[in-house]
């Protein structure tokens, strides 16, 4: 297993978030996690990348117990995240932000083969090079947001709402990269609200409820689980 | 500043755009006039018609470019942990005291260490400057996880904390204050060349730091370390999740701010001879802070400007009497209404950087997303 979450905890202040989750990712692998709004989906993939401490439970990721390990050399060793809402460098160009998500690695040449292949998974973001992130649209700061988190050559990439506030045709288009990138070696994980592209696009889900797992299959399975179709995909 | 911003100015117009397109030997002939303008300002006062606008009337006017000096160095200090790494700083006079009170401490008669220290004023000042580094520390490290407002509560406490403790201890005297602080050493033609009357020489010193402090912070903001203050201050949870120690970083803006503020501390108590309690309020502070707001926060040349004129303006009024009244008494309103009318006119400040523009515009967004 690439990632192995185990019965983790989580609070904000006396607030439990997280009750006890415990998730798997194989490598080569995409798998989604859904839920509703609170359920606890960006609290997961914050304590995966580490910008949040754990309370309790175990995250090993290659093998390696990472629970306590700080947020940037969970980057080194592999971990990279698209945050939710985006997170891009407003004052950055769109190079810059690239380069930014370069951070932890040296090496130039690779850093400018990476830069290329994020050119060539996103031709929009080569127009606009040298514009300044803020000045985006919403569909361009998401494809920025995983060109960024590509970057650092990542075994796991986090995507945390990839497709809020897209429009349908950006929906399908991001979708369909992040399936091209899979196909390209990289494990995915992935956070929706949007069940139904989600489920058809990922190997496994995960459906979250306050802060539980409440269910689990492959993303066939769970697109006709009656349950989930009545809850999160708008069909009785 | 990165490449590619660089790149941004080249192509913009104004001033900068066209000192960005110019080849090296133009840049340099330019900076090289400014700077021996520069250490020329105490004359200004000789140029025709036009000098005795420019000079100060109620205050020497070497002294007053002297003042300007140190409140430059601090808007430059400031700047670095504002303006570059985003940390709000209420209390960075806290800095500028700890400056001046362990070159007091390490060399006024008045001091309890006297005995055995008595050092001269150029010895005092790395352990000063030390001081005030481990002091920037102290302050950062408890603070590293308060954001914003937070941030802004803990350092105004912390410059107060600074004060109270000056004034109450006997060790640090508080109003009674040191005196006879020695000056920095050098003689000139038998005379020291750091004396009581004139302050022409204090402030080329002064002139000389801010010069040094510039080319300082300006490698290191080209460097890796301005990158990273860059990403925390635009997000600083983005920047964790590229693999900034971001800990460390905030730590280091504190550091190199508290260093700088407490050059202007060493500066200004080799100057005075004297300093008490009472030169350290928190006005101090706000006004600094003023000035690099109102100069252009994150931008180098705006933190000077900005500096220079919170302590040009009130200088520049002392004096003045229009009619019966003496404007010097009403040099807080004037100013107070000066820097309201340059916050309306200019909210991203005088000489503004170009990216914090972008970047409040984007928290703009945030606040009231479409």
């Amino acid at each position: 297993m690439l990632l192995e979450v185990e019965n983790v905890t989580l609070s904000y202040g006396r607030i439990q978030a997280l009750h006890g989750i415990s998730l798997t990712v194989a490598q080569g692998e995409v798998v989604a996690l859904i839920g509703a709004n609170g359920a606890g989906k960006s609290t997961t993939m914050r304590a995966i990348s580490g910008l949040r401490p754990l309370s309790q439970g175990t995250i090993r990721f290659d093998g390696e117990d990472i629970s306590k390990l700080r947020a940037d050399l969970r980057v080194v060793r592999g971990v990279s995240q698209s945050p939710e809402g985006r997170g891009i460098f407003p004052g950055m160009s769109v190079r810059d932000n690239l380069e930014m998500g370069a951070y932890t690695r040296r090496n130039r040449s690779e850093i400018d083969e990476d830069m290329d292949r994020a050119f060539t998974l996103f031709p929009r973001l080569r127009e606009r090079e040298k514009q300044a992130g803020g000045t985006l649209s919403g569909g361009e700061q998401q494809m920025l947001a995983v060109g960024r988190a590509l970057m650092s050559r990542p075994k796991l990439l986090l995507l945390d709402e990839p497709s809020m506030g897209l429009a349908p045709m950006l929906i399908q288009q991001i979708f369909d990269i992040i399936v091209e990138i899979n196909q390209q070696g990289t494990t995915v994980l992935l956070v929706e609200q949007n069940a139904q592209q989600a489920l058809s696009r990922a190997h496994r889900a995960y459906v979250l409820e306050t802060g539980r797992i409440v269910k689990e299959g492959t993303g066939a399975e769970l697109l006709h689980d009656p349950a989930v179709k009545d809850a999160y995909l708008g069909v009785a | 500043m990165s490449v590619s911003e660089k790149a941004t100015f080249r192509s913009s117009g104004g001033v900068r755009g066209w000192f960005g397109r110019q080849p090296v030997w133009v840049r340099g002939v330019v900076v090289a006039v400014a700077l021996v303008l520069a250490f020329l300002l105490p004359y200004a006062g000789d140029i025709p018609l036009l000098g005795p606008q420019i000079v100060t009337e109620g205050i020497d006017w070497p002294s007053a470019l002297f003042n300007m000096s140190y409140y430059v160095l601090l808007a430059l200090g400031l700047n670095v942990v504002v303006g570059y790494a985003g940390l709000l700083d209420l209390g960075y006079v806290g800095f500028f005291a700890v400056g001046a009170y362990g070159t007091a401490l390490l060399t006024s008669p008045d001091s309890v260490l006297y005995a055995d220290t008595g050092w001269k004023w150029l010895m005092a000042v790395p352990v000063a400057l030390a001081l005030t580094m481990v002091a920037g520390l102290i302050l950062g490290w408890p603070t590293l996880r308060l954001r914003g407002d937070y941030l802004a509560i803990v350092t105004l406490g912390f410059a107060e904390i600074i004060r109270i403790f000056a004034t109450s201890t006997t060790t640090l005297r508080g109003d009674r204050g040191f005196a006879s602080i020695p000056h920095p050493p050098g003689e000139w033609g038998g005379k020291p060349i750091f004396g009581v009357t004139d302050a022409v020489p204090y402030f080329w010193l002064g002139l000389v730091v801010i010069i040094l402090v510039i080319l300082g912070v300006r490698n290191l903001d080209r460097s890796r370390v301005g990158r990273s203050w860059l990403a925390i201050r635009e997000d600083e949870e983005a920047a964790e999740i590229m693999g900034v120690r971001t800990i460390k970083y905030k730590l280091w803006a504190f550091a190199i701010g508290a260093f700088i503020g407490g050059l202007g501390g060493v500066l200004f108590a080799g100057e005075q001879g004297f300093i008490n309690s009472q030169t350290f309020v928190l006005q101090f502070s706000i006004l600094v802070l003023a000035g690099v707001v109102m100069g252009g926060s994150g931008n180098m040349a705006g933190a000077i400007l900005g500096g220079a004129l919170i302590s040009y303006i009130p200088d520049r009024l002392r004096g003045i009497s229009l009619g019966d009244t003496d404007l010097y008494e009403y040099r807080f309103a004037l100013f107070g209404a000066v820097i309201i009318i340059i916050m309306v006119l200019r909210p991203q400040g005088l000489i503004p950087s170009r990216r914090r523009a972008m970047e409040l515009k984007d928290r703009e967004k945030e606040v009231a997303p479409q």
